[in-house]
């Protein structure tokens, strides 16, 4: 990739732009003439942001997403391979794990439609009350999601821990999505189009459970 | 945490922000204690109302009538940071910058706090600052100054969760680690399983706990007088636990206090005078 180039491309998610090299405010300053010079293509769309190798903290990754916000476009993830980014990214409720971002090197740098396969996410930290995660794909979580938090996955979800808010397998139509966990009780539990609680009364020592579709219900086995 | 330098060479301050994100757990009285506490053993503290409109912090350390300008009069440059702190009769080296009384949280802004604290640091010793409840204006410049954080709950499941919110918050901050104070603890109804157990919320929270404090009727009366129960140390538990408290951020290895629970004869006892007393 050369340096000062901004990469654009279609990914299942929406738009992936790689800034490329150099320094942050120039490349802010780079991506909005991009933004300026083709208005319609991005108006109202959402971007993940890779960074590269860059350490950015809270008020930059913020910077950006600012910048993005005048131009009506959402940033929903920042890929990085510098664990500080990732983690400041994380706590401003951006995906940071896009499933594929290992692959980008190898992929040609082109404004089109192609869909790398979506993957799943891993998420090694607990989610805590009014924090959110969606994910086109399968997501792990190692940790727990509590009470208020909310897990939101195209495909399926496994939580190791315990799951206390609300999370939604399948959510872009899959029935055939499976919610597994070591401590199964969500305020609310969503399979595609399904709704269920957990039992009231929660007794005794808690096992793995899995919630699936059976019959057009959910129903948990052990 | 990294350590901090010995006595003989002095830092600036630590800005510790106490907050909760629910109402009514005790945040006022919590500061209140600790800055006497933290006082009485040599610190130079300065705690600040961030309650701009809804200011509590002056009555509970008995400086209401003494309070001349405020937090906002500071911001908005009518006084110096100097006129607008009222030192304690009691402890010398206490200090309070109240709220506004007559504005609202619109008044102040996370950078205005950031340079307040920053003009109090090469002073004192610690700085404590009231966060309002909530999770809107007053608690984001309550936070903006704080270097660290103390959460305070109380065993209930209420207060739990939004504890969880808050810490949520304060870690995507960058403010982290909070740490955890549990107030109001009744041992009585944690026994009959009615309220929280401390190792629930420890748990469900999952952050380290410097401090337990139990619920104590001397508390309502000494706030409610402006003397503040940490001046007398040794006649309770809640006013030790503020001591306690006080001695981990000051480093010390303290216990935790295990909670004066009745024994089986006063339990017989108290059964049998029934419900009388309504503790």
């Amino acid at each position: 990739m050369n340096p000062g180039t901004i990469a654009i491309k279609g990914i299942r998610q929406g738009l992936l732009v790689t800034l490329g090299e150099g320094e942050w405010g120039a490349r802010l300053r780079a991506l909005e003439a991009h933004l300026g010079a083709n208005p319609s293509f991005f108006r109202g769309g959402r971007i993940a942001l890779d960074v590269g190798s860059r350490e950015l903290g809270h008020s930059q990754i913020e910077e950006g997403r600012a910048l993005l916000e005048r131009h009506q476009v959402e940033l929903w993830a920042v890929v990085s391979t510098n664990p500080a980014t990732e983690t400041a990214a994380r706590e401003l409720g951006l995906v940071v794990d896009l499933g594929f971002s290992r692959l980008r090197e190898s992929e040609d740098e082109a404004e089109g439609d192609e869909e790398p396969p979506v993957e799943g996410l891993v998420v090694r930290r607990t989610l805590r009350s009014g924090q959110s995660l969606r994910h086109p794909g399968h997501v792990v979580i190692i940790g727990d999601v509590h009470h208020g938090a909310e897990v939101v996955a195209g495909g399926n979800i496994v939580v190791w821990g315990r799951v206390r808010g609300v999370v939604h397998a399948g959510a872009l139509g899959d029935e055939g999505a499976v919610i597994c966990a070591l401590d199964l009780a969500p305020t609310q539990l969503r399979i595609a189009g399904l709704i269920a609680r957990s039992p009231e009364e929660q007794q005794g020592k808690p096992v793995p459970e899995m919630a699936v579709v059976q019959d057009g219900k959910i129903v948990a086995v052990s | 945490m990294e350590g901090r330098g010995s006595d003989s060479r002095r830092r600036a301050a630590r800005v510790i922000t106490i907050t909760s994100g629910k109402g009514g757990v005790g945040k006022t009285t919590l500061v209140a204690n600790l800055s006497v506490a933290l006082a009485m053993q040599g610190q130079r503290v300065v705690a600040i109302d961030a309650d701009v409109g809804l200011r509590n912090l002056d009555m509970m350390l008995g400086l209401e009538n003494r309070v001349v300008y405020d937090l906002v009069d500071v911001i908005e440059e009518r006084c110096r940071l100097r006129q607008a702190l009222v030192r304690d009769k009691r402890l010398s080296e206490l200090f309070l910058l109240p709220a506004a009384q007559t504005r609202d949280k619109s008044a102040v802004q996370p950078a205005d706090m950031i340079r307040v604290c920053e003009e109090l640091r090469e002073q004192h010793d610690f700085i404590l600052v009231d966060s309002p409840a909530g999770i809107e204006q007053g608690f984001r410049y309550a936070i903006a100054p704080a270097e660290e954080v103390l959460i305070v709950t109380n065993p209930e499941v209420a207060a739990v969760r939004d504890a969880d919110r808050v810490i949520g918050l304060v870690e995507a901050e960058e403010k982290g680690p909070a740490r955890l104070i549990v107030n109001r603890v009744r041992p009585d109804l944690v026994r009959r399983g009615e309220m929280l157990d401390i190792s629930d919320v420890v748990e469900l929270l999952a952050i380290d706990l410097v401090g337990i404090v139990p619920e104590d009727e001397a508390i309502l009366v000494t706030t409610n007088r402006g003397q503040p129960l940490a001046f007398s140390s040794d006649s309770s538990q809640a006013g030790r636990a503020f001591h306690n408290i006080a001695q981990r951020l000051l480093g010390q290895d303290v216990p935790f206090i295990t909670l004066r629970e009745p024994g089986v004869f006063e339990r017989i006892f108290r059964f049998m005078r029934s419900e009388g007393d309504g503790s």
